[in-house]
């Protein structure tokens, strides 16, 4: 899952592929114009399996068979539980933010959308935000069926605009491979445009505050200076590549996939948050993201105090 | 999966049927039950309609449900209309000394949902059986103890200088 970026004319995803493919600083040695042309093809194959954001895919029959398997993964595995789904407006556009964890497994992500289903039922459309790799793995296709669409503005407002509730994670791929010991902190890297997102479709917010997904393997670092070597925030908008200790890989580099540990995983949602109501007709952006990362930080640390042993919870 | 568990209340069976018939009051001895609200015009009765939710496990299940049976004062049944499938039914019989066996069913499941399903619905069945126990149990103390105060209240009304 992913943050509501910021890019320019929206292309068939809702991304601009161009922006992402052609790149214009290229080549300074022949081997190295050699692997950034291999890295661009690579590049557009992945632009090219990005499906079409399309919100018509999502499949409420579909989710509510599926439900079952993912309770037992949200109950059983991960013991969720998830509190204050009361806080989230019973019809209408909501966006819902959350801080994120736990690698490219997502494991909160799983337990709030389960819980979130299962409360206001499937009939409730309900999107989530996802990075353009994640939509483009194979074998993947039926998070589309789930409501999950390509981080980007258009999208976002198109779900929003439909009158569904919308899940982004405005940190994305930068928070959730933070190393294990800033398991506790909120940190969107000051990406605000899910408070701009909020008041272009004049929505409500409602933070969602997360514990215990850093604790489903050891995240040691993000990997940032390898990305920047690679250039994969170029090729493929990613600004990290992660290393961390996890299952079955023991060193896993990149996080394809790991098997998280049964960490106990606790949610809690909160009041939702009427930007205008509460900072006036034009809102200043930076007040309002100061003040939306004091509240779920201060959640986030309330959460932190309940949990007496990493994993077990 | 099915469950189904009784109890025998020391109250007539038209002080449970009071109690079981009242939306309002469901909140106060359904065990895991954490929403019933009324939803539609028929507050009560065949053909009400409920918004309920029931804690288990990692998420509150349940949905929109409608009252499908209503003999008084012996048999209330629902079913689901959206969300989890379910039926549901209370079932009322006179005991010997004025007394009430009091039955409480409950099937559910996911149609379509294969061996997920299947596996779900097990894992939560001993939970959801200690609910409906504990349901009965909360019942038949609420059911009791109002069967006190009412022959508390009559004894002081009927006392000298009561």
């Amino acid at each position: 899952m992913a943050q509501a970026n910021t890019t320019k004319s929206p292309g068939r995803n809702g991304h601009d592929p161009a922006a992402t493919v052609d790149d214009p600083g290229a080549s300074a040695s022949p081997s190295r114009s050699l692997v950034e042309k291999a890295w661009r093809e690579l590049a557009g194959v992945v632009q090219r399996r990005i499906p079409r954001a399309d919100l018509d895919e999502r499949d409420p029959d579909f989710i509510r068979e599926q439900l079952p398997l993912f309770w037992l993964f949200s109950s059983v595995w991960f013991r969720g539980e998830v509190r204050g789904l009361g806080n989230i407006p019973d019809e209408g556009p909501v966006l819902l933010v959350g801080n994120h964890s736990g690698g490219n497994m997502i494991p909160d992500t799983m337990v709030f959308s389960v819980a979130f289903s299962t409360y206001f039922g499937v009939e409730r459309a309900f999107y989530q935000l996802a990075h353009n790799l994640v939509l483009s793995v194979p074998g993947l296709s039926w998070l589309r069926k789930f409501g999950t669409v390509a981080a980007s503005p258009s999208n976002a407002s198109k779900a929003l605009s439909s009158g569904a509730a919308l899940l982004v994670y405005p940190g994305g791929d930068y928070e959730v491979h933070r190393p294990s010991w800033q398991g506790n902190r909120v940190d969107f890297g000051g990406r605000k445009g899910f408070i701009r997102l909020a008041l272009e479709q004049n929505v409500p917010i409602v933070p969602v505050v997360a514990i215990g997904g850093q604790e489903t393997a050891l995240f040691l670092t993000r990997g940032e200076g390898l990305a920047r070597l690679l250039a994969l925030d170029r090729l493929v908008r990613l600004k990290v590549l992660p290393i961390s200790l996890s299952l079955p890989w023991i060193v896993n580099v990149g996080d394809f996939g790991h098997i998280p540990l049964p960490a106990k995983i606790t949610i809690e949602t909160l009041p939702a948050i009427d930007l205008r109501a509460e900072f006036g007709p034009e809102p200043d952006v930076d007040e309002v993201y100061d003040h939306v990362i004091r509240l779920m930080q201060d959640a986030l640390d309330a959460l932190a105090a309940e949990r007496r042993f990493p994993v077990i919870g | 999966m099915r469950i189904k568990h009784d109890i025998v209340v020391a109250a007539p069976v038209e002080a449970v049927w009071s109690i079981i018939s009242d939306p309002e009051r469901v909140l106060s001895y359904m065990s895991g039950v954490t929403r019933w609200e009324v939803a539609g015009d028929i507050p009560a009765g065949l053909g009400a309609r409920y918004r309920m939710l029931f804690r288990i496990g990692a998420a509150e299940v349940g949905g929109l449900i409608e009252v499908v049976e209503s003999s008084e004062p012996y048999e209330f049944a629902w079913t689901s209309v959206t969300g989890l499938d379910q039926r549901g039914r209370w079932r009322l019989r006179e005991a010997p000394g004025g007394r009430t066996k009091v039955e409480l069913r409950l099937a559910y499941g996911i149609a379509g949902a294969g061996i997920s399903g299947w596996i779900a619905e097990h894992i939560a069945a001993p939970s959801v059986s200690g609910h409906v126990r504990q349901t009965l149990r909360q019942l038949g103390r609420l059911v009791e103890h109002e069967q006190l105060r009412e022959r508390a209240a009559r004894r002081r009304a009927g006392a000298p200088g009561g």
